[in-house]
């Protein structure tokens, strides 16, 4: 259901997987990020990414993340992939797919469990461009995306 | 035995990935903790010090400065996340 991995990942395979783990799913919703090649470092084009981690915690915070997606929306599969290492521009990065009985859930628990990734998941990205490179700084936007999710406790 | 773990930019500024040590017997938080590493390796200030946001995880959770220590932990800092 998790996977950290160097190694790109096929979209049409996980898709029939997980349509086959879901059983009698109505909705399959399926969130790729690809890596882009603004260089947030000075402008201009970065040449690659480069994904650290904290192996260990990193896949037991998104077991975190998918539980707690699973207690609030009624999920029948779900499966997270995230790769580390290096990368570059236009390849898929993450993958968070989810699917339910109906299509708002597969929703929700997509969006749910892109936006607490990105802000309680120890990756962290370094993008390099030549001989320039810098670590990529903590949004704003994205530690307040998951706090809009505390309000609509159901 | 503590087993500290450094990541991504808090790791290349200290230029170190993991140290291990006895729990002190002044530690008794995370705080203590900080303070303890900054006695031990002076150039910690420019990770510890400035207005640079660290996180701190232990066993693989994050938590406050006040969090209790005790022999055995897994200790970890770290810049906020910024995967996905």
């Amino acid at each position: 259901m998790i996977s950290i991995q160097t190694e790109d990942y096929s979209l049409e395979e996980e898709y029939q997987a997980l349509r086959a783990a879901a059983g009698d799913a109505g909705a399959i919703v399926t969130f790729t990020g690809i890596v882009r090649e603004f260089y947030a470092g000075g402008g201009g084009k970065m040449d690659t990414l480069y994904l650290e981690h904290y192996p260990g915690m990193t896949e037991s915070s998104l077991e975190n993340i998918v539980a707690e997606a699973q207690g609030r929306w009624p999920l029948l599969a779900v499966r997270v992939i995230h790769r580390v290492g290096e990368l570059r521009p236009q390849e898929q990065i993450v993958l968070v797919a989810t699917a339910s009985s109906h299509r708002q859930a597969a929703f929700d628990a997509a969006q749910f469990i892109m936006d607490f990734l990105k802000s309680r998941a120890p990756f962290w990205k370094k993008q390099s461009a030549g001989k320039d490179s810098h670590w990529v700084d903590a949004r704003t936007s994205d530690a307040d995306a998951q706090l809009r999710w505390r309000d609509s406790d159901s | 035995m503590l087993t500290i773990h450094y990541f991504a930019s808090i790791r290349e500024a200290l230029k170190s990935n993991e140290e291990h040590f006895e729990l002190p017997s002044h530690v008794s938080n995370v705080g203590d903790l900080i303070d303890h590493l900054l006695q031990l390796h002076p150039h910690f200030e420019v990770v510890f010090r400035r207005d640079k946001k660290v996180l701190v995880a232990v066993n693989q959770t994050v938590v406050a400065s006040t969090h209790t220590l005790t022999a055995g932990d897994e200790i970890a800092f770290f810049p906020p996340m910024t995967g996905g």
